[in-house]
């Protein structure tokens, strides 16, 4: 960080930001509602609260994506003055030296890094471009923070962790005296989140300030100096880190206590899915298997963890039956599979819960019987002669409603209304009233409130109890080890073999993660359950 | 005569490039749209606007630069129309640009009819005529091919250049193809969206009107209905074919306009044998096979087809 | 500074009162040309009004016009809903009719229960495979249709033109680069005794009527309805996405191909290649028009038709460009263009621009 753009304001009060009972409607909805926050130099500050608390949104007021319906934010100048910042002006923020990155990353792929970075702080309309001074100034920022990248290379060539210091480099390099992070280590592994943090605390040394918005109570507690709890759209708490006490905090963020998903132990059975030296290859690994062996058995969740985007979509797409191997064997109860189709996966009793539950999920302007039921149209319960039968088709609608506890107006509501709490509950009435024999549910729970996700996490559970195998691929390591027996790790196209969930150490699994630790034998040897699927 | 022979004859390589001038415009126009995001199908009919505009604008009095300026700011005015209704409103860029195509068609041929109501045969205009740069246009072969064309030719060579040089070389052209990708990135770091893609939309669809009026100013002399003939569906597929690049659309539409002079060569050659017909089909049914050819690695402005709302993450 | 909101529940006062609102915003946008043309504002509407409807001899044409319109209406109407971008239905019209001179034209002779349903489907054949080429293309390989579809619109006419000036050429026909007639045993019967509204009007109502009921209530009319909304969610629940297009491109190609044998063996009674007057592409206005509902097709497809042979007569009556036809037609495409919009989103000025 340089130094210099804090020099000029050093003589000015401590307080950098402030939001005054910032209010924010969509609708019915109340996302903030009369929100108070500070933030001053150099310091850290976590903004915690589960998924729909409204910390993004807050940000996003911040950061002038939306305008706020009552309240002000105010921004210390860099000559030492108080002014108010024009809402609904994403400008404005930069000027004020606001820095956001967001969850999603808002790069262009097809440009270097370089190019990303300098995107609109030179005048527009200019004849020719100089990065001497640019690459110059970057230079010194990346030897000063450690955030290295190489700034030539097209975006899309990077890593998730490249990509997300690109995103830092670009605030620092407008000289960024607030750098908000909207879930940050979500798409990291342990280690690199930590040497995020690492980097963080020495920016904020710097002078720089810094929100960090999490849902994740432990990593906030170690990089952040000051820690705000949002529930509902209010702010709930507001406590120095030093003085947070971790039950009284998760108590704050939740609201009520939710009953802990327990796995009972249980044997496993027979296998139910046996993958042996599956290659699908697309030239990229995120893309990519290589020679993956795995095998889910009846009454075991399998866990697969790993960072996003090392394969777990080819996975995925491959169990749900949507892309079939270029090498290797796929083998339900035994029979080698060769016909790879969604269709027939689905009627075969392999219940698939998509990863994104709102584009692969459901069809928003249908209605949520449609929904429902479409996986099933074809089947004589649901027509004759090619008739729909509109009858049947609502009355299961109106069972699966009832049973999974979809919130709607009805089955003919349209699902595109409903929330994705509720989504995800239509998707699990669709695959799971069916008794299916394995389930591959590809993050079921992620962005849900913990309601939801408990929800998920007992109807997996349920289902396991009654002899289902579970393929549960998640990001979240948290989720893995509550609800996995057993959990695999993928990294660039490859899975590692199988290891019990009791014998895992957290700080190994995420060098597996990120792919400096070699899985092998020896685990594997510990777990008799999972001899049948080791890697080669 | 031998195919060697045509393919070496300087009046070949002319025709070829009086072909492909109007194509070579449109490209470009169709390319700095869709790099910014934007499809857009009202070329065919913003070539029609072009063609009738500055044909109309000269044979009512204005000079033939006048003509070419007229002729662009009708298409920019259809360009504009086609940008409020697919950026803003964020409605499909498919319809809308049909939409704006039957619009600027029927509109020009309105015009035209209205101002001409009873003239059988179209009336002429002086058009561009052929450069004759001392020493350059003297030069054996390429004084012929090249600089005898007219100086629309020769804004079209030097549109390639402008137009490479924007979208590399300078910050607003960062910008754009930045907005083709990801317009998101665009307005974290401060940029307009709206104003990035309407702009290029609109500067775009005057670029694409321009392969119109060079068709009434300058290859002919007058307007006729039905003149276009597709040529600017065309040149969305060359776009295509070009993979959004200036230098590639040149190569594209010179390779175009060569077959198509070859095959109006190869027609007094054996046009005896295979109906007219199947010569005036090749120009179609080569777009559709320039399109298969690079369809499986045809790297498409991610953002493209995609509408953008402000506020939306 | 003007926002956007989303319309969660947009009521019928839009649904069926925008498309109505675009078709009048465009007749009254049309005094514009006209009035810079220096026609009688007045008198030019209602000439264009009587030209429709001030006998039973213009409505008859009227409906002769709607007839290939609600056909073509209903092929852009069903590709749209699949979100295949069919704008090649000029070609498949113009393919359709050939395969029906082919049939109808004195090869195979019959009694016209035979015969019509044999150019029928002989048309709808035609037309089928003229659009599923292009779609097994976007399957398969990627190939934007909307390009290709259009390209064939001229490749096609071409085509016609040659087979016209070749094996298709009537020899009667003194050298006009027009077919041999189609027999009476095939020729679609007038509806009334000396009009030219023929049994094709049936025929584009039956489509409808059938087409809505398919949508509506089929396992393939749930599919289609699937993968155009979100083709993505259609794929993971197993329906097949490429089967479904291909499906969507027969009927679609089908009907655009019918609207061909409707105006040879119906209208014209020969192929020519002045048969339409770019009946495909206005198709795709009608099926916007009618928020692609089939049942809509019909009346949006009589609104152009009205349209057309107003302007038609108007123009021959005062000296007013027939092409003020065209420029409604393309305005009111535009106009429910934005009234869709309207339908989606409330526009909201806000006033203060920032706050305290």
């Amino acid at each position: 960080m340089s130094s210099a753009a804090h020099s000029s304001h050093e003589t000015s009060p401590d307080l950098l930001l402030e939001l005054a009972g910032i209010t924010k409607k969509f609708g019915p909805l109340i996302a903030n509602d009369a929100i108070d926050l500070k933030v001053h130099k150099g310091e850290i500050v976590a903004l915690l609260g589960e998924n729909g608390a409204g910390k993004t949104t807050l940000m996003n007021i911040l950061f002038g994506h939306y305008v706020a319906d009552e309240g002000q934010v105010t921004v210390a100048n860099r000559d030492g003055g108080i002014s108010a910042l024009e809402p609904g002006a994403p400008q404005a923020a930069l000027d004020a030296g606001i820095g956001m990155v967001h969850q999603h990353f808002t790069l262009a792929e097809n440009l270097s890094g370089l190019d990303n970075i300098v995107l609109g702080t030179e005048p527009i309309f200019r004849l020719k471009r100089d990065r001497t001074k640019a690459r110059a100034k970057l230079d010194q920022l990346m030897s000063g923070s450690g955030l290295n990248v190489d700034l030539d290379q097209p975006v899309h060539k990077l890593t998730v962790g490249e990509k997300q210091r690109v995103e830092i480099l670009k605030a620092l390099y407008r000289d960024a005296r607030l750098l908000v992070l909207d879930e940050p280590t979500a798409v990291l592994t342990p280690q690199e989140a930590d040497s995020l943090f690492a980097t963080l605390r020495q920016l904020a040394a710097t002078g720089l300030s810094v929100i960090i918005i999490a849902h994740k109570l432990a990593e906030v507690l170690a990089v952040s100096h000051r820690i705000a709890v949002l529930r509902g759209g209010k702010k709930v708490g507001e406590m120095q880190t030093s003085d947070a006490d971790h039950r009284s905090i998760a108590e704050m963020m939740v609201g009520r206590e939710v009953p802990a998903s327990r796995r009972t132990e249980r044997a496993p059975g027979a296998p139910v899915l046996h993958l042996s030296g599956v290659t699908i290859d697309r030239g990229d690994d995120r893309r990519s298997l290589h020679g993956v062996s795995l095998t889910a058995h009846e009454g075991e969740i399998l866990g697969i963890a790993g960072v996003s985007g090392n394969g777990q979509a080819a996975l995925a797409q491959l169990i749900a039956g949507l892309s079939k191997p270029d090498h290797g064997s796929v083998e339900i109860f035994g029979d080698v599979i060769t016909r790879f189709d969604a269709h027939t996966f689905a009627q075969n009793g392999i219940a698939r819960i998509p990863e994104d539950r709102h584009h692969d999920g459901m069809v928003g302007s249908m209605t949520v019987a449609e929904n429902i039921a479409i996986e099933d149209v074809r089947s004589k319960e649901y027509q004759k002669f090619g008739f729909l039968d509109f009858a049947a088709i609502r009355k299961r609608a109106e069972h699966a409603i009832k049973d999974y506890d979809v919130r709607c107006p009805g089955p003919d509501a349209q699902a595109r209304l409903l929330s994705g709490g509720n989504i995800q509950k239509l998707i699990l009435a669709r695959v799971l009233e069916k008794s299916p024999k394995l389930i591959l549910a590809n993050q079921p729970s992620r962005g849900l409130d913990v309601g939801a996700q408990s929800e998920v996490h007992r109807r997996l559970l349920e289902a396991r109890e009654n002899g289902a195998a579970v393929i549960l691929i998640s990001e979240d390591l948290d989720e893995l080890l509550t609800i996995s027996d057993q959990i695999c790790v993928i990294h660039a196209g490859h899975v590692s073999s199988a290891i019990a969930t009791a014998a895992i150490d957290r700080s190994e699994l995420g060098l597996m993660m990120a792919g400096q630790s070699k899985i092998d034998a020896q685990h594997a040897a510990t777990i008799p359950t999972a001899d049948q699927g080791e890697t080669r | 005569m031998e195919i060697v022979d045509i393919l070496l004859a300087a009046s070949f390589w002319e025709a070829a490039i009086r072909i492909a001038t109007p194509l070579i415009f449109g490209v470009l126009g169709a390319l700095v749209c869709e790099r910014a995001g934007v499809l857009n199908l009202g070329i065919e009919g913003i070539f029609t606007a072009g063609a009738m505009a500055g044909w109309m604008a000269v044979w009512l009095g204005a000079g033939l630069w006048g003509g070419v300026l007229v002729a662009a700011l009708a298409g920019g005015f259809f360009g504009l129309i086609h940008a409020i209704l697919t950026v803003p409103l964020g409605l499909s860029q498919h319809v809308s640009g049909i939409g704006v195509t039957l619009l600027a068609t029927s509109l020009s041929y309105f015009t035209y009819r209205t101002a001409l109501p009873d003239v059988s045969s179209p009336p002429r205009i002086t058009p561009f005529q052929p450069l004759d740069i001392p020493f350059l246009s003297d030069l054996p072969f390429i004084g012929q091919a090249l600089f005898s064309q007219t100086a629309m030719t020769m804004l079209a060579l030097v549109l390639v250049l402008v137009t490479g040089w924007v979208l590399y070389r300078t910050p607003l052209g960062l910008a754009i193809r930045a907005v083709g990708d990801n317009p998101s990135s665009v307005e974290a770091q401060g940029l307009s969206v709206y104003g990035l893609r309407i702009g290029a939309v609109v500067v775009g669809s005057s670029m694409m009107a321009l392969g119109g009026a060079f068709l009434t100013m300058s290859a002919f002399d007058a307007f006729f209905f039905g003149m276009i003939n597709g040529r600017g569906w065309v040149c969305i597929a060359l776009t295509v074919f070009a993979s959004w690049r200036p230098g590639k659309a040149l190569i594209g539409a010179l390779l175009f306009g060569a077959f198509d002079a070859f095959q109006v060569r190869l027609q007094t050659e054996v046009g005896a044998f295979l109906p007219s017909q199947v010569f005036l089909m090749m120009p179609y049914i080569l777009s559709i096979i320039a399109l298969i050819v690079v369809a499986r690695k045809a790297d498409y402005p991610k953002a493209l087809l995609v509408p953008w709302f402000k506020g939306q993450r | 500074m003007i926002r956007f909101e989303p319309r969660s529940n947009p009521g019928p006062i839009f649904v069926y009162g925008v498309p109505v609102f675009a078709a009048i915003i465009a007749i009254l946008l049309a005094a514009i040309p006209l009035a810079l043309a220096g026609a009688p504002i007045l008198k030019a509407y209602g000439l264009m009004i009587t030209g429709a409807f001030g006998s039973i001899f213009s409505t008859s044409e009227m409906l002769t016009r709607a007839t290939p319109l609600i056909l073509t209406g209903l092929a852009a109407a069903i590709a749209f809903r699949a979100k295949l971008w069919n704008i090649g239905a000029e070609g498949q019209l113009y393919m359709g009719a050939m395969a029906a001179v082919v049939v109808g034209s004195g090869v195979i002779d019959g009694p016209s229960w035979v015969m019509i349903p044999a150019v029928m489907i002989a048309g709808a054949i035609a037309g089928a495979l003229m659009l599923i080429g292009p779609t097994l293309l976007k399957t398969r390989l990627g190939v934007d249709e909307v390009v290709t579809t259009l390209l064939l619109n001229f490749i096609v006419l071409l085509f016609v033109q040659m087979m016209l000036e070749g094996p298709l050429k009537d020899p009667m026909s003194m050298g006009w680069p027009q077919s041999e007639p189609i027999i009476d045993s095939a020729i679609l019967p007038p509806l009334l005794e000396r009009m030219r509204v023929h049994l094709g009007l049936i025929i584009a109502l039956v489509s409808a009527a059938a087409l809505a009921v398919f949508v509506k209530r089929t396992v393939w009319g749930f599919e289609i309805r699937a993968v155009g909304e979100n083709a993505a969610a259609a794929k993971f629940s197993g329906i097949s996405v490429t089967k479904t297009m291909i499906l969507v491109a027969a009927l679609s190609g089908g009907l655009a191909g019918l609207a061909g044998v409707s105006e040879v063996a119906g209208t014209r009674g020969y192929l020519a290649t002045d048969l339409s007057p770019g009946y495909g592409y206005a198709g795709i206005v009608v099926a916007m028009l009618a928020r692609l509902s089939p049942v809509g097709v019909i009346i949006s497809a009589l609104f152009v038709a009205s349209v057309f042979v107003g302007a038609d007569s108007m123009s021959r009556a005062i000296g007013v460009s027939s092409y003020l036809a065209d420029l409604i037609v393309a305005m009111s495409l535009l106009c429910v263009l934005i009234g869709g919009f309207l339908t989606r989103f409330k526009v909201r000025f806000d006033r203060k621009k920032t706050a305290g």
